[in-house]
C-alpha cells in the first residue's frame, strides 16, 4: 500500500460526503430552486473528486506499469470532467428558468426580482 | 477563419481522446483520420461559430483560462462548505436577486452565469444583456443584500475574470 492509495481514499471520501449532502439537501430544502442547489452543485463538486481519484489511480498505474491505456484513462476522465462543468450549469439554469416561467414561485423567498421583471413586462 | 477555429478545437479534442495509440503518443493513422474528421467538423460548423470566435485562438487567452481554473475551484470549495452547513442546519433565506453587471459580449455573460451557477448557493436563472443584469437565485441572502449594487457580494472576483476571458 503506497501513499497514492490513501490519496485516492481521501478523494473518494470527499466525493461520497458531498454526494450524500446533495441527496440530503433534496429532502431538507423546501422548493425546486433550493433543491436544485443541492442536487446539481454538491454532486458536481463530489464528482470532481471522483475524477481526481480516477486520475490519481491511473497516473500511478502509468508510473508503475508504463501501459498507455492508463494515460487514456486519465485524459478521458478529464474530458468527462470538462463536459460536466460545461453542461451542468446550463442544465440547472434551464430547469430553474422553466420552473419560474411555468409559475412555480420560490418558497419562503424574501425577494423575487425576476417576478417583478416578468410582471412589469406583461402589463 | 471560423473554419480554422473549429478545426483547431476539434483536432485538439481528437488528439486528447486518441493519445496513447502508439506508445504514449499517436499512431499516424489516428493523426490522418483526425485531420479528416476535424476538417469535416470545421466545414460543417463554420457558420455557427462565427467570425468573432477567432479571439479564442489567442494562446494568452488559453493561459488565462488555466489561471482561472484554481480561482473557480477555490470559489467552489468555499461555497460548498457554506452550502453543506446550510444543508445540515436548514437555516436558509432564499430569494431571486437582480445583479447589475458591466459586461458587453455574450461570451462574458455565459462565463459569468456559468461560474455563478457552478459555485453553490447561487444559481443564474436568466441573463438579460439588454438591461445589463443577471437574475440569480441566492439560497442564503445576507440581511440588507436584497438589492445588490454590483456582482461583488454574489460572485466575488468572477465578474473581473469573465470580462477578461470573454473579451
Amino acid at each position: 500500500m503506497s501513499w497514492v492509495n490513501y490519496l485516492i481514499y481521501a478523494f473518494l471520501a470527499v466525493n461520497i460526503t458531498f454526494n450524500l449532502l446533495g441527496s440530503i439537501a433534496l429532502h431538507r430544502f423546501p422548493d425546486v430552486y433550493t433543491r436544485l442547489h443541492g442536487a446539481t452543485k454538491c454532486t458536481t463538486f463530489g464528482t470532481i473528486f471522483a475524477v481526481f481519484a480516477v486520475a490519481a489511480h491511473a497516473l500511478y498505474q502509468l508510473h508503475v506499469t508504463g501501459d498507455a491505456k492508463y494515460l487514456q484513462m486519465t485524459l478521458h476522465s478529464f474530458v468527462a470532467l470538462i463536459a460536466l462543468l460545461l453542461t451542468n450549469p446550463v442544465g440547472a439554469h434551464a430547469i430553474a428558468k422553466a420552473a419560474h416561467l411555468s409559475g412555480y414561485k420560490p418558497a419562503k423567498a424574501v425577494i423575487d426580482a425576476y417576478e417583478e421583471k416578468l410582471g412589469g413586462g406583461k402589463e | 477563419m471560423p473554419f480554422i477555429v473549429a478545426f483547431v478545437f476539434a483536432y485538439i479534442l481528437w488528439l486528447v481522446l486518441t493519445a496513447g495509440t502508439n506508445g504514449l503518443l499517436w499512431s499516424s493513422q489516428e493523426l490522418i483520420a483526425g485531420l479528416i474528421f476535424a476538417g469535416i467538423i470545421g466545414y460543417a460548423t463554420k457558420d455557427i461559430v462565427g467570425e468573432k470566435s477567432t479571439r479564442f485562438l489567442n494562446p494568452i487567452r488559453w493561459l488565462e483560462w488555466i489561471a482561472y481554473a484554481p480561482v473557480l475551484f477555490w470559489g467552489m470549495v468555499k461555497a460548498n462548505f457554506h452550502v453543506a452547513w446550510l444543508v445540515i442546519t436548514g437555516r436558509i433565506r432564499p430569494g431571486i436577486v437582480r445583479v447589475p453587471v458591466d459586461l458587453e459580449e455574450d461570451a462574458q455573460y455565459t462565463i459569468l452565469g456559468n461560474s455563478i451557477t457552478l459555485t453553490p448557493g447561487t444559481l443564474t436563472i436568466d441573463a438579460c444583456p439588454e438591461e445589463k443584469a443577471l437574475y440569480v437565485h441566492w439560497i442564503d441572502i445576507p440581511k440588507g443584500m436584497e438589492k445588490p449594487e454590483s456582482s461583488e457580494p454574489v460572485s466575488g472576483p468572477f465578474e473581473k475574470w469573465a470580462r477578461r476571458l470573454g473579451k
